[in-house]
């Protein structure tokens, strides 16, 4: 795994292509709300960057990269974003996960489903909650799983 | 707040879960899990008392309609099985303190309350919800945190590695069936909701169409259900991984996993495919009947030949949920209200029994029988305790199990099954066997040199074994509450989907 | 002949029930504990495979449905009319993409332990550790000279 790095090629190319990468990730998790895509895919394609990066340039530099406490703390966050967001409309008078009072609705006002910017906020910071969990867990896993094999 | 109590009995722990991995070292992940398993204990009488009074309670999350989005609804079946999930939650958590301390390595304590956490929101969400799919996912997160807890059991005994191992396996495999029956459902109703299910299906069945997909469905959710429930021939991942896992995580497993498989079992067969189909159509009365009993009989053999007390302790589970699977196979009031009452007095009891022995290994780091030599003198409160569980295993009159199986053997007269009943009997002879093997150890064995010098274990650990264990007797004294509970709850499984409209 | 005809108009159930067949298969039959964690990732496959194939919905003309996408330029009446394209059910390609994330998380857990096995036992043969198993030499703590007094059976 360590010489991995001495390929010019592999080197380049990765450096090259883990920015594009990246913003694709993000762009799949952003589009979710209206078409193929989401959290899932998007997270998994971000974490296929940094595990490129740990691919090529080797473990240390990967978690100088991505600390893993912070990767962990992030894989938390992302669930509490979710569930977060869910009881935010719980708190602001609607169901768990009713986006419609995201941003608390004029009195008296009729809310329905698919209108206006509060629910497209609401799955955004939902596709991200999920995006940011799937991406750090699938760092941990493989984290975890290069300890092991130099261990 | 009051009306989204269905949702924050599942959002709560799934929160506190995570935020638990925050909370640092010593004992505040236990703190903090106290907290949230008591509010949500809190919770779960709350609504069971609404359910009680008001009938079934229906949440819609995301206030989509409960065709499009998911429903949880209670009714006086599941509201009755929460509130004997968080109850035992709640008291295992109290006293998980030192025993996990005591087990577990201090830089794991946050990692071990954060899965707890996250297998009791697993098991409440499946019991809460009245969509199919859901069940399937929140089965997988109790599961999948459940094999993590059972596999953290390895720094005292490594075959706990091994057993954990099995139980992922196995329990993969029956949620998969499950995950399958669900599919060929979906295929022919077009919907995930319970209540919708059933309805469409009755139709379905009414017409005679789609009567294989219909049956081939039933046999898969049959099958991975009883393996989640650990029936007779399917029970091989159970007496291990209860054996080797923590001692507070097996006193959660025991009363609560297998519990809430029975009630999923209960609510596929009463409440979505209908009593008429699963007992008139297909005939599973025997198979099941037949599985069951066999399994009380083989189950007690070999909870009398185990060494190692929780051992005894886990087969015996194994024959009481024979009981349980009798109770409801009958297909009568009696039978069903025997196995829902049952599965709260089987849960104390063996919750209390489990965290009787967890105090045993605390003072002396195992639960072999040579270790429970003497030790009425020693440890009389927890010992004491002990053979009380025991006496309710064996369905002592004036104790919790005799409650259950008062019914359950009603139940067997009603349907004219005397075979049954001598299953019953037969099964409580041999339960007299292995209690009373223990119990002589206890009070007339000679204390191993290693055990000299055992103490009565700590306060709080004693105090939560007696208030399981109190509990349950004080159910078998006055039982008319759960009852009444466990009847309603009966009749609404009966009438087919729990009376929801 | 009716037989290979109703056998060749489900050819999609037919791959579902051979690879998930294959996967169980494994899980019984094989006696690693890898190649059964791997079989059982195998098996839920098939299943997958199963729920996908019945998300196609067919117009009345029998073509197949499209990719349920939400295109701009489409008016949502058009969508919604009986003359506008027909979609595929979108709903079981959701619970499979859930339903993959459990098996992937199942095959983490599965391997996890699976690691701890090699290193308690030594082997990840399931015979070798059931004969180890049998010879009770594994009461007590894991510590490094228990560890290497059950590897050295193998």
């Amino acid at each position: 795994m360590k010489n991995m790095e001495d390929q010019v090629v592999l080197r380049v190319f990765s450096k090259i292509m883990i920015p594009f990468i990246i913003i694709f990730g993000f762009y799949v998790i952003t589009h979710g709300e209206l078409g193929p895509g989401g959290g899932f895919q998007g997270g998994v394609i971000l974490a296929s960057a940094f595990i490129l990066y740990g691919l090529v340039f080797g473990k240390d530099q990967l978690a100088e990269a991505a600390p893993p406490r912070v990767v962990e703390g992030l894989a938390a966050f992302g669930v509490l974003l979710y569930s977060g967001v869910g009881a935010w409309c719980l708190l602001a008078g609607g169901n768990f996960l009713d986006y419609s009072y995201i941003i608390p609705p004029a009195e008296g006002a009729v809310i329905p489903h698919l209108d206006g910017g509060a629910e497209i906020w609401g799955m955004i910071l939902v596709e991200y909650g999920v995006g940011i969990t799937v991406c750090t867990v699938m760092i941990t896993v493989y984290n975890m799983i290069t300890e092991e094999a130099e261990a | 707040m009051i009306d989204s109590i269905p949702a924050l009995m599942v959002v709560l722990p799934l929160m506190a879960g995570v935020i638990t991995v925050f909370t640092g070292k010593g004992d505040k992940p236990w703190a903090w899990a106290t907290a949230i398993t008591g509010i949500v204990f809190a919770m779960s009488i709350a609504l069971l008392a609404e359910v009680t009074a008001h009938g079934p309670v229906t949440y819609n999350f995301g206030n989509w309609p409960s065709q499009y989005g998911i429903a949880y609804t209670i009714d006086a079946m599941n509201g009755f099985v929460l509130f004997v999930v968080s109850l035992i939650a709640a008291v295992t958590t109290y006293y998980s303190r030192l025993s996990v301390k005591d087990e577990i390595p201090n830089d794991r304590l946050h990692i071990f309350y954060a899965l707890w956490l996250l297998t009791i929101c697993g098991l409440l969400g499946i019991t809460i919800t009245g969509d199919t799919f859901n069940v399937y996912v929140l089965l997988e997160i109790s599961s999948l945190t459940l094999y993590a807890l059972i596999a953290m059991g390895y720094r005292r005994d490594r075959r706990a590695l091994t057993a954990s191992l099995r139980y992922v396996i196995l329990g993969s495999v029956g949620a998969s069936f499950l995950l399958l029956g669900i599919g060929y459902l979906m295929m022919i109703t077009g919907t995930l909701n319970m209540v919708d299910m059933h309805d469409r299906l009755q139709v379905l069945i009414h017409n005679d169409e789609y009567s294989r997909t219909i049956m081939v469905a039933y046999a898969f959710l049959l099958v991975g259900l009883s393996l989640k429930l650990a029936l007779f021939p399917l029970h091989m991942w159970l007496p291990n991984a209860y054996t080797y896992a923590p001692s507070a995580v097996t006193g959660l497993v025991a009363a609560t996993a297998t519990k809430v498989a029975v009630y999923m079992t209960i609510r596929f067969l009463f409440g979505i495919f209908g009593r008429d189909f699963s007992f008139g159509a297909v005939e599973s009365s025997d198979v099941l009947l037949t599985c069951a009993g066999l399994g009380v009989l083989y189950t007690g053999i070999q909870a009398a030949r185990q060494n190692n007390v929780k051992s005894v302790l886990a087969w015996s589970s194994l024959g009481q949920i024979g009981y349980i699977v009798i109770g409801f196979s009958l297909n009568n009031e009696n039978g069903l209200t025997g196995s829902v009452v049952h599965i709260l007095n089987h849960a104390l009891i063996k919750g209390g029994m489990f965290l009787a022995l967890g105090c045993v290994a605390y003072r002396l780091g195992g639960t072999r029988l040579t270790h429970l030599k003497g030790l009425g003198r020693k440890m009389p409160w927890t010992m004491a305790a002990f053979t009380a569980g025991g006496l309710g295993l064996i369905g002592f009159p004036l104790t919790g199990g005799f409650i259950g199986k008062w019914y359950i053997g009603l139940g067997a007269l009603d349907a004219g099954n005397w075979l049954i009943l001598v299953v019953i009997m037969l099964g409580s002879l041999l339960a007299v066997i292995y209690v009373f093997r223990v119990v002589y150890a206890i009070y007339f064995g000679e204390a191993e040199p290693d055990s000299v010098h055992a103490t009565e274990a700590p306060a709080s650990m004693v105090v939560c074994t007696w208030i399981l264990i109190g509990m349950s007797l004080v159910c078998g004294l006055w039982s008319e509450w759960s009852v009444d509970l466990a009847a309603n709850a009966a009749k609404a499984m009966l009438a087919g989907f729990g009376g929801a409209h | 002949m009716n037989f290979i005809e109703a056998a060749s108009d489900h050819y999609n159930y037919w791959i579902a029930v051979i690879v998930m067949m294959i996967g169980l298969y494994g899980v019984i039959a094989k006696r690693n504990i890898v190649k059964q964690a791997i079989s059982l990732g195998l098996f839920q496959t098939g299943i997958f495979l199963l729920y996908i194939s019945m998300a196609v919905v067919f117009t009345p003309d029998g073509k197949m449905g499209e990719a349920p996408v939400k295109h701009s330029e489409r008016l949502a009446a058009d969508v919604l009319s009986v003359a506008g394209p027909v979609y595929d059910n979108p709903l079981p390609h959701v619970l499979m993409l859930t339903a993959i994330v459990v098996s992937v998380s199942i095959l983490a857990v599965a391997l996890a332990i699976i690691v701890n096995i090699k290193r308690c036992y030594g082997t990840v043969e399931e015979d070798e550790i059931l004969d180890i198993e049998a010879q009770g030499l594994l009461d007590g703590p894991d510590t490094k000279s228990n560890r290497e007094k059950a590897g050295a059976l193998v």
